[in-house]
């Protein structure tokens, strides 16, 4: 893996580039969020960098992280000098709120839809998007299902169940998944129950 | 006879100017998958488009945070329902990165098998159904032919038509087949055989190439922004193949060329999926010849793959080995890692946080088929109605992939 990405990041974005890291062979660069447009656009137009094929773009929780809850991850590659990157930068706090970025869907046009779905999935806002709005999820759905803290059981249906009465019979509405369902170990965002 | 003399006013010629908001889909023959585009015509041309996707929206990510690493398998099957070993594999190889396992020889041959048998199956589906929406029947049930001969291969090495879960983390779940070479030598040429009648009705017809060519055409530099990878991407003349630029498996030792288009339109992407169909049928040639008759499939590692049923009844360590990988699930170390395969679609990524327990803490997959519906709109903008239908079908949207 060729540590020149790095550098050249390094070179330009100064105390702005947070930290590096080539873990599994991946090229890793953690910046700060007010330097995420600016990484991405030197990552595209600098010659000797030259990502011009828009990979990927999604965010991971971090529920036990009291600053920069969200990590926003962005996959490039470059299909003239034939190398990726992945560039990281933490949004919002402990509670998910101020997690807001500046979009890159002037920098590829392809970022529009991961955004939507980063928008739609995490709840992180991307400043300057032309259309955002839920792209997975129905309009009306509150909250945002990939977050730690949004129980896995917790359903939202569109049409309200039906209730006993309607159906003049006993009905056991069992959900998709109980609590107790699954591998728990370690996992502490079990023991607070559905979030509704 | 005398002619009506209507006298119209000029005032009542002029049509409505206003204009007509559509609904496609989310149910319509030809969206296949679940995607609503709302369109707002002017007479039959597109002014406007907006794609709508997530009708099949199941929380595969989220789902995947709730079991072991080994429990993905089943929902990755479900991704791309078209190609389900294609995704296998490609997580397999995932985990396994992470892990720094590297499959047996023979394993990695058995994977590119299936692997490319997936891939046929994948692009005959994709161009047989776009020849039927354009009202080209025959060709399609020639092509599905072609992919139940697939099918029954798949099915007598894994059980299983469609949703193998075949793949596991270190190996594969069973060994190969003693007839799987000769079914493939035999199927091969039956297959391409198909292939050609197909081809034969569709591309000397002047209809079905009329509404073709030179329909949703997409520049490299655009596609490549638009993140588009694989067969629709190549179409657009960049020669990005993920078993060419970064080999992983065994493609480096086998032969075959990357097809590409010139114009990037509709009949290029028709026309390099069914090339690449015979370069799979190259591959699979290649591989059956190469493959090992006999050796070990899985890797020998205690700590992910599990032990032979025979020692998980008469022995304790295989009972313990057994439980814990199976309870506790494998331990996949801490960190982040980003994997690509090449899809039936194009780039599939899968990338992985692991917390170093043995449940995942965020499994994303980058399916290829996303950004190339993202693009959907920018291609039928300003084009005429009729030409959504060969255009969509050229980008082989598969719904469980593209709506997670």
């Amino acid at each position: 893996m060729s540590k020149l990405v790095l550098e050249k990041l390094a070179a330009k974005l100064g105390d702005k580039l947070r930290e590096t890291h080539s873990h599994f062979g991946d090229d890793t660069a953690l910046v700060a969020p007010d330097a995420w447009h600016e990484a991405a656009q030197l990552l595209r137009d600098d010659p000797a960098l030259d990502f011009d094929l828009f990979v990927d773009l999604c965010a991971v929780d971090y529920p036990s992280r009291a600053e920069g809850r969200f990590e926003v991850v962005l996959h490039l590659y470059s299909t003239t000098k034939r190398h990726r990157v992945r560039l990281k930068t933490r949004v919002g706090d402990e509670e998910g709120n101020g997690a807001d970025l500046d979009t890159l869907t002037d920098v590829w046009s392809g970022a529009n839809w991961f955004e939507r779905e980063t928008f739609d999935m995490m709840g992180v806002v991307f400043r300057g998007h032309p259309d955002l709005r839920r792209i997975l999820m129905y309009p009306e759905f509150e909250g945002h299902p990939l977050r730690k803290d949004y129980a896995a059981n917790h359903t939202q249906p569109l049409v309200p169940y039906r209730t006993e009465e309607d159906a003049g019979t006993i009905l056991e509405k069992v959900a998709p998944f109980g609590t107790d369902e699954g591998m728990a170990f370690g996992r502490k965002w079990f023991e607070r129950g559905p979030t509704s | 006879m005398e002619p009506i003399d209507l006298e119209l006013e000029e005032g009542e010629l002029e049509l409505p100017s206003e204009p007509m908001h559509l609904n496609m889909g989310p149910s319509h023959p030809a969206m296949h998958g679940t995607v609503r585009i709302v369109l707002e015509l002017s007479g039959e041309n597109i002014m406007k488009a907006d794609v709508q996707i997530g009708y099949l929206h199941r929380g595969f990510e989220k789902m995947c945070e709730r079991g072991t690493w080994a429990q993905v398998f089943p929902y990755a099957d479900r991704l791309n329902y078209v190609s389900p070993m294609l995704n296998n594999v490609g997580y397999a190889l995932a985990v396994e990165k992470m892990a720094g396992l590297v499959v047996p020889d023979r394993c990695q041959w058995y994977r590119m098998i299936l692997g490319e048998l997936a891939r046929i199956s994948d692009h005959l589906t994709c161009t047989g159904a776009m020849a039927m929406e354009l009202g080209a029947i025959t060709p399609f049930l020639w092509w599905i032919k072609g992919r139940e001969l697939v099918w029954d291969i798949l099915e007598e090495e894994t059980g299983a038509r469609l949703t193998h879960s075949f793949g596991r983390i270190g190996g594969m779940a069973k060994p190969p087949t003693t007839q799987l070479k000769d079914l493939i030598r035999n199927g091969v040429p039956t297959i391409l055989h198909l292939l050609e009648e197909g081809e034969k009705l569709l591309l000397k017809n002047r209809i079905f190439i009329d509404r073709l060519e030179n329909v949703g055409v997409i520049s490299g530099a655009d596609a490549k922004a638009l993140g588009w990878t694989g067969p629709c991407l190549r179409a657009s003349g960049v020669a990005y193949d993920i078993r060419k630029s970064h080999p992983y498996l065994k493609y480096d030792e086998v032969d075959f060329d990357v097809p590409i288009g010139a114009r990037g339109d509709t009949m290029d992407r028709f026309l390099v999926r069914l090339a690449e169909i015979r370069q799979s049928a190259r591959i699979l040639l290649q591989c059956v010849e190469r493959m090992p008759d006999d050796g070990p499939v899985n890797c020998d590692d205690p700590r992910f793959v599990l032990p032979e049923k025979m020692d998980v009844y008469t022995t304790i360590e295989g009972t313990i080995q057994h439980f814990k990988l199976i309870m506790e699930g494998a331990k996949v170390p801490a960190g982040e890692c980003y994997s690509y395969t090449e899809g039936g679609n194009g780039e599939l990524g899968f990338y992985l946080v692991s917390d170093g327990s043995g449940t995942p803490h965020r499994v994303r997959i980058r399916p290829p088929c996303f950004p190339i519906v993202g693009g959907l709109e920018q291609l039928i903008t300003n084009r005429m109605l009729s030409d959504i239908v060969p255009t969509f079908g050229s980008l082989n949207m598969i719904g469980g992939e593209c709506d997670h």
